[in-house]
């Protein structure tokens, strides 16, 4: 441990005090970290980036602490998958963006599907002029009553393109494999590349439905990147997005849920109770999403006498509401005999997965970076607690009925003591040279980062973006094994992944 | 059973009259803006300069809504000298030119191709495409299924096969990884068949404008007959634009 270097979330980081270890040591650090004997160690960011000529690995870990450190990236380097699963996704990840191979990697795949960055030759044998789907050798099982069944990557309704390969016997899913890469819009080549003025547009539209969590992160990096100070009352306007961002979409999810299991009524009181708090979003910012808000320095609106009453009256009018539609669901006997004990996954599991967010909270992992890493004036606020944590589909949909109740409270507490946000100047501000920072926040879906590192002349080097969903994706695949097909809607709703926010 | 029935009653009757009744949204909702022709020159071309989308006209003024997030930094630039975002969501437009605008579109509903109204004026069935976007445009079209909205009230539904399909309705810059599948979900609707491009990136790739992972723009690829601009568009844009193109 005595490698890793402690950091705080969001804390300004000289590069050159980084520890930049030997290859071998890096390796070994990591996995001890992670590893067996420190079975809280996760990994927070595992990428590579370009130094001089030269490309290097990355690592910032969590227990209860942040660490970082770094290495001279080996064009091939023992993979550290083989030994824990945590790593599978980034490994993956780096091979496709900079063409580094961690050999012994047990199924080495592509992530998105795009040629790398740096022109060396590509780890997948992919040509990149052909389209994606159809030349991929997808997992199979053999057998004369093993069938498959392959959606996507247009869906019926009206959600986001993915692709879905199960592998089944009869009604039983053997395996379900999830091809990604269809939303690939190379966002993180774009945060490298273009102006200042795009990149807090280029945040919001990672993960539409998460806008406030990413455009947060950023924002807080740069303020350390910058040294700006941002003030109590936009600090209150922040925490009061997030939150809002957090109830629609729980909400929304729940009367989902509730229509997967043929149970109609909740789906349409939530379905427009879910439109009430995005209105709530668009009295504070102007857009449903939170979309203008947050910006590096602050916020660009005040929550002022007249929104904050507003905001005031519609939650003591919906609150009960919700309430009551929430009982509804968690009381009808027909809903709880198909949310219990479907879609599980064990805590064993969703420790070697890593898994975040309340899909984390529901196998019984209670972190929340909100509590462990706090930012803006989360540090001053109760915490909450999930008590259903058996990992299924009824454990994720009680931790976000709780974690819904709890941010009403937390918005009801902020909004009892005014204080009005001081308004937020655009200004053009010079970056930290040869610097390095790490934003942490939980977002609806769970821990979100992003991590910037600037080069001696200020500019963005490195611009890694990291949505919950990187590391809960494979705990769906897990849950649906040796599950009914026909389950797949309910347990794919109760984790509701972000393609996009996956696919950058 | 009490339950479902205390619910019921509690939730009420809520669809919203519109288009029969205006819909006054909160003021600082951002639709479509309201340039001041009389603008001196230097302002312009500070709001120009400044966009982080490129979709001011420095020299005429003229904001592209194909491009345009509404993130409305150039009102707070200006102070509301150069530009106003009125409440006014009604911005859905038949020519891509229509777009570049000083805040006088054309009324869509008289813009429309006449056979289209014909054909789909008393049903309409759209397939939806996700090409790459960041899913709240999605989010937002959903929502027209929620009680609020009501969207099969007036006979437009959103379907499962493009082989049951009378359009495609676009979201997303059009990843290359989607490019395909845009094209073979289009090629399955049956003629005649109506394109609709929805959101700042289906018309210009919104936020991911110059990306080389994009093709950018949808009328590149096939022909567009309807735009809704919005990053993402309000249901109540989307819904417009449907009503006034098609009934």
């Amino acid at each position: 441990m005595v490698e890793l270097l402690p950091i705080k979330n969001n804390e300004l980081i000289l590069r050159s005090d980084i520890p930049d270890l030997k290859f071998d040591d890096f390796r070994k650090a990591l996995l001890d970290f992670t590893g067996e004997a420190g079975q809280t160690g996760q990994i927070v960011q595992f990428f590579a980036y370009p130094d001089q000529g030269d490309l290097k690995l990355l690592a910032v870990l969590r227990s209860d602490k942040l660490y970082v450190a770094s290495c001279d990236a080996p064009a091939k380097f023992t993979s550290l998958t083989a030994e824990s699963e945590k790593f599978n996704l980034f490994e993956r990840e780096m091979a496709e963006q900079y063409g580094l191979e961690p050999e012994g990697h047990p199924w080495l795949k592509m992530v998105r599907y795009h040629a790398n960055y740096t022109g060396r030759p590509d780890i997948f044998g992919n040509d990149y002029s052909s389209a994606i789907p159809g030349n991929y050798p997808y997992f199979k099982v053999d057998g004369e009553v093993v069938h498959e069944v392959a959606v996507g990557p247009v869906h019926a309704g009206i959600i986001e393109p993915g692709h879905f390969r199960f592998q089944c016997l009869g009604e039983r899913v053997l395996n379900l494999e999830i091809q990604h890469g269809y939303q690939h819009r190379g966002v993180e080549k774009l945060l490298q590349t273009v102006p200042f003025k795009r990149l807090p547009i280029l945040a919001e539209t990672i993960a539409g439905d998460t806008t406030t969590a990413h455009a947060l992160c950023q924002a807080q990096a740069l303020e350390s990147l910058i040294g700006l100070e941002v003030d109590a009352g936009s600090s209150r306007v922040r925490v009061i997005a997030l939150e809002l961002e957090r109830i629609a979409n729980h909400i929304g999810d729940l009367g989902a849920m509730s229509l997967d299991v043929a149970f109609a009524p909740p789906a349409a009181y939530f379905g427009r109770i879910r439109g009430e708090y995005l209105n709530l979003s668009q009295i504070v910012s102007g857009n449903r999403f939170g979309r203008g808000l947050i910006r590096p320095g602050g916020v660009t609106k005040v929550i002022g006498p007249e929104q904050r009453e507003l905001l005031v009256a519609k939650f003591a009018k919906l609150t009960p509401e919700v309430e009551h539609v929430n009982d509804l669901i968690f009381s009808a006997p027909s809903v709880l005999a198909r949310f219990e004990n479907t879609g599980t996954v064990s805590h064993a599991d969703a420790v070697k997965l890593g898994l975040v967010g309340y899909v984390g909270r529901a196998c019984g992992l209670p972190y929340d970076s909100r509590i462990t890493f706090p930012t803006e004036i989360y540090g001053e606020l109760p915490a909450n607690s999930n008590h259903v944590t058996d990992g299924d589909v009824c454990s994720r949909a009680v931790v976000r009925r709780e974690e819904i109740m709890h941010s009403i409270s937390l918005i009801n507490t902020l909004l009892a003591k005014p204080e009005s946000a001081g308004s937020y100047l655009p200004a053009r501000l010079k970056l930290a040279p040869s610097a390095m920072v790490v934003s942490l926040n939980e977002g609806w879906r769970g821990e979100t980062s992003h991590c910037l590192l600037t080069d001696a002349a200020g500019q963005i080097l490195r611009y890694k973006v990291k949505d919950p969903s990187f590391h809960n994706w494979p705990g769906l695949a897990l849950a649906l094994r040796d599950e009914g097909i026909s389950d797949f809607p309910i347990c794919n709703k109760s984790f509701n992944l972000s393609y996009c926010g996956f696919d950058l | 059973m009490l339950k479902v029935l205390k619910n019921r009653l509690e939730q009420g009757y809520r669809t919203a009259k519109y288009p029969k009744q205006p819909i006054t949204l909160y003021e600082r909702f951002r639709g479509l803006p309201e340039v001041n022709r009389n603008c001196y020159v230097e302002i312009i071309r500070r709001c120009a300069d400044a966009c982080p989308q490129a979709a001011i006209n420095s020299e005429t003024g003229q904001i592209d809504l194909g491009r345009c997030v509404f993130c409305g930094f150039c009102e707070t630039l200006s102070e509301g000298e150069f530009v106003r975002f009125s409440q006014d969501f009604e911005l859905a437009a038949a020519a891509r030119d229509d777009l570049v605008t000083y805040g006088d579109l054309p009324r869509l509903a008289e813009h429309s191709h006449k056979h289209f109204k014909k054909l789909f004026g008393r049903s309409l069935q759209l397939r939806q495409i996700s090409a790459g976007g960041c899913n709240a445009c999605e989010a937002d079209i959903n929502v027209l299924n929620t009680p609020f909205f009501d969207l099969s009230r007036f006979g437009i539904q959103y379907v499962a096969s493009p082989r049951h399909a009378d359009g495609i309705h676009v979201t997303g810059p059009i990843s290359k990884n989607m490019r395909q599948a845009v094209l073979t979900t289009y090629a399955a609707v049956p003629s005649p068949k109506v394109v609709i491009a929805s959101g700042a990136c289906a018309i210009s790739g919104g936020p991911f404008y110059g990306s080389d992972e994009i093709v950018g723009d949808l009328n590149q690829l096939i022909p567009v007959d309807l735009y809704i601009p919005g990053c993402p568009p309000h249901p109540l844009t989307t819904l417009h634009a449907l009503l006034n193109y098609f009934k």
